[in-house]
């Protein structure tokens, strides 16, 4: 496998590539600024994010919490108004700045997007989307993954019987726990959700968010949302964004706690 | 106000009626079996076999059709999932002129030259003689004239499918065009069958370009080089003389009934399986 | 790996396919105009365009083809006021009236989507036996009549279409201020859809210029510029079809300069439509 070659940072930046570092650290963005024309979406963004842990991505919608989330995994090509500059780095390789295919660097990632999108085929074919993909043509393997995630998501009994009926036959909450076992199936060490309960009543919610406690040990999950309660119940790391800027981060204790900024303050005000 | 939208909405009705009303008196003459299956055609003798006229015309219609079907989805692929923006407002005129440009203009350019194109270079690869007025001019002329108005009805399918349906494809390790592959057309096969299946009526009834370049002579054959006689060209080289020989009217308006009721019918049916996926 | 490559290739492949099936369709559209300018712009010039026939113009003799043109503009004038005349009330019925009832403006718009495909020859086949029904010759009347059921369809669906992006919130407004439903729809409705009333106009106006086989039983043809109703008319397409069945080459020619004339009347008016409803509406833009 082709890995990037030595990143050379600057060690002023505060950046640091040691083995420690990156140990702790899966995703590491530096000076990330992102154009829509006129608009400076994203503002010299510098971020890292911890791994196996949850991170949320809080702020005031049109913030840019979506964009940074759409960078991570480079979905930012669908829009070409969209100028990106800057790295960003998961484990080691600069994926705004690299050589490795695309579609394999995705695949470290799993999404999962403000309504579900199951994909127009049966939900058998929805989790071995990934797999076939890959190019995995095991019958069984595949039987055994599709079986695995969906256990993994809790969605296995509720939809045995009927693996060959159409995906959009589900309900919402059911759709979103299959596009998350969907993303899962493809092995990623990231999963980017992105208001992922926001469609949800509040039963399919619960289930989502503690499915993300149980999935922490394995992945690290990056959370938008604009919910403060579910920020507070499931953030191990916060960051706070305005306008395209990160004003505030840290552990989500003490930024709630003891908000420094007046923007977290306000908005933590009205949030609650 | 009402009465002006039933006047509108009861148009086919009222042509159909008409035009059958016309045609009614050939039916005492010869069945419709024969009418429809019969190869006879001897206007002066009373025999009215449209057999060549609608193997004719199905022909056209289906090289057309096979011109058509990859450019099409192609292109609406690239407008709608890979172009920029500065080519799709680039192409929205383009589009809208080639689909407003009348009929008799692609005739004349299809004389000009896709007519002496056939006859000079695609005959001879396969050794054949041809004046160029065949089924594969007309084909080609049709083809281009149905491209703008399937590749509208295409676009507009395709600009349905959400983002976030190509983003969580993506996100799964496809490449774009998988993506294009696997969520845009899988996803939307009735729209693109009935985009496809409009356009096939609309050539269907095509017809001054198609007369222009087909070479209108009554035979059944399956060779494209040769010339072909489709329905519509029938209908309008004969109107002439249609009033001089008996039964002659009834036949060619029952071949505009024929017309009318195959192209509403298409029409119905592909309209209603796009208008239920809008609503989807 | 091998696999990955693959599907590089492919997606390679396939995007250079499709972009080149796109720019290609840009190559036809300035073949097709350069073909007809090219071969039209000898024979092209002012008598063409101020001169009907004179003696022996079909042995290439002198004139030109105003006949055809005029025929065809007052055709194409004479059935785009029919068509307002049924269509306008028609589109504003379905988005005043039926604004309720959902299922119904569907079906209507099911209906005038499946008559838009009609072809132009059944049309003009129908409006043939009209005229043999009421004893008319073939005239300008029949001619119009029959291109005014041919764009009636198309002069709907396409104000409809501007009409239906009026919101809602703006009907029930006018409503509540005291309007009746027609006044709603004459006033309001007609001033916001303005945009799209002239291109629907424009569309059907061109439409009905350029269609040649409903025209070929119904209008006739002959050299002169008609006077009354009830004379037969020259129009645009049936002249250059006519001219080039000629033997004559003179002949020949001047259907190809026929050609340019009708291509440049089409040019202005699609293009006009295009200009006009990005100008005034900003609900068109996609």
């Amino acid at each position: 496998m082709f890995i990037a070659e030595e990143n050379t940072i600057p060690a002023s930046t505060g950046f640091s590539d040691s083995p420690e570092n990156l140990a702790k650290h899966i995703v590491r963005i530096k000076h990330l600024n992102v154009h829509a024309g006129e608009h400076h979406i994203l503002k010299n963004v510098d971020l890292e994010i911890p791994r196996n842990k949850i991170t949320v991505l809080l702020g005031p919608s049109g913030c840019g919490k979506t964009t940074l989330l759409k960078c991570m995994n480079k979905l930012t090509d669908l829009y070409r108004e969209l100028e990106v500059s800057g790295n960003i780095f998961i484990e080691k390789d600069d994926i705004l700045n690299t050589t490795t295919n695309i579609a394999s660097i995705r695949q470290k990632m799993g999404l999962l997007s403000q309504r579900p999108y199951p994909l127009p085929v049966s939900i058998y074919k929805n989790v071995s989307y990934g797999l076939k993909l890959k190019g995995v043509r095991d019958r069984k393997l595949i039987d055994f993954s599709v079986e695995k995630h969906l256990r993994e998501v809790g969605l296995w009994e509720e939809v045995k019987n009927r693996l060959n009926a159409p995906a959009t036959s589900l309900s919402i909450g059911q759709q979103q726990r299959l596009c998350l076992a969907r993303g899962l199936a493809v092995k990623p060490s990231i999963i980017l959700a992105d208001e992922p309960t926001s469609a949800l009543d509040p039963i399919s919610s619960k289930i989502i968010e503690n499915l993300f406690k149980d999935l922490k040990k394995h992945y690290t999950i990056i959370l938008v949302t604009h919910v403060l309660r579910q920020a507070i119940r499931l953030a191990d790391h916060a960051i706070f964004m305005i306008d395209g800027e990160i004003i505030e981060q840290g552990d989500p204790e003490e930024l709630f706690k003891n908000p420094q900024t007046e923007g977290l303050r306000a908005y933590l005000v009205d949030g609650n | 106000m009402i009465t002006s939208l039933v006047t509108i909405l009861s148009l086919p009705l009222i042509i159909g009626v008409g035009l059958y009303l016309k045609a009614a008196p050939i039916f005492d003459q010869q069945s419709f079996y024969s009418l429809i299956f019969s190869s006879q055609w001897a206007p002066s003798k009373g025999e009215f076999g449209f057999w060549p006229f609608i193997t004719g015309s199905l022909y056209v219609t289906l090289l057309s059709f096979l011109f058509t079907l990859p450019v099409c989805l192609l292109a609406a692929i690239y407008l709608t999932q890979f172009s920029s923006k500065k080519l799709i407002k680039v192409m929205h005129p383009v589009i809208d002129v080639l689909a407003g440009l009348p009929s008799v203009i692609y005739g004349v350019w299809g004389i000009l030259i896709i007519v002496p194109f056939v006859s000079d270079y695609i005959a001879p690869i396969f050794n054949a003689t041809s004046s160029g007025y065949s089924v594969l001019s007309g084909g080609i002329v049709l083809s281009i004239m149905c491209i703008p108005y399937v590749l509208n009805m295409l676009i507009e399918v395709f600009n349905t499918v959400p983002v976030g349906l190509r983003e969580a494809s993506l996100s799964l390790g496809a490449t774009q065009w998988e993506s294009a592959k696997h969520v845009v057309i899988r996803g939307n096969y009735p729209g693109i069958i009935s985009a496809y299946g409009l356009g096939i009526a609309k050539a269907f009834g095509e017809t001054i370009a198609v007369m222009m370049v087909v070479g209108n002579v009554v035979k059944v054959s399956f060779n494209p080089l040769e010339a072909a006689y489709p329905l519509p060209a029938l209908i309008a080289n004969n109107y002439g003389e249609m009033l001089s020989i008996p039964m002659y009217d009834a036949a060619l308006m029952f071949a505009a009934f024929l017309l009318l009721v195959i192209i509403l019918m298409f029409n119905m049916i592909f309209r209603y399986l796009i208008h239920k996926t809008k609503r989807q | 790996m091998r696999r990955r490559q693959i599907k590089i290739l492919e997606e390679k492949f396939f995007v250079f396919l499709s972009a080149f099936m796109t720019y290609s369709l840009i190559v036809v559209l300035a073949f097709i105009i350069l073909v007809i300018f090219v071969k039209g712009f000898n024979a092209l010039n002012l008598d063409m365009i101020l001169k009907t026939p004179e003696g022996g113009y079909y042995y290439g003799g002198e004139g030109g083809v105003l006949n055809a043109i005029m025929g065809s503009l007052y055709i194409a004038f004479g059935a785009t006021l029919i068509a307002i005349f049924i269509g306008m009330p028609a589109a504003l019925y379905i988005n005043v009236q039926l604004i309720r009832y959902r299922r119904t403006q569907n079906t209507i718009r099911f209906f005038l989507d499946a008559l838009w495909g009609i072809p132009s020859i059944v049309y003009g086949a129908f409006g043939f036996t009209l005229m043999l029904f009421f004893g008319m010759n073939a005239s300008l009347l029949a001619g119009t009549i029959t291109v005014a059921l041919l764009i009636s369809p198309i002069m709907v669906r396409t104000f409809d279409e501007v009409l239906s992006t009026i919101p809602k919130g703006l009907h029930e407004a006018t409503l509540a201020l005291g309007f009746t439903r027609t006044e709603t729809a004459f006033k309001v409705m007609l001033k916001q859809g303005f945009s799209g009333f002239i291109t629907a106009i424009l569309l059907s106006f061109g439409r009905g210029i350029g269609d040649a086989a409903s025209v070929l039983f119904t209008a006739g043809y002959t050299d002169n510029i008609p006077v009354n109703l009830d004379e037969p008319a020259a129009t645009l397409p049936l002249a250059i079809f006519f001219q080039l069945g000629s033997p004559i080459p003179e002949v020949r020619e001047r259907a190809f300069a026929s050609a340019v004339i009708l291509t440049v009347i089409i040019l202005i008016i699609s293009l006009g439509a295009r200009y006009l409803s990005k100008r005034y509406s900003r609900t068109n833009l996609k």
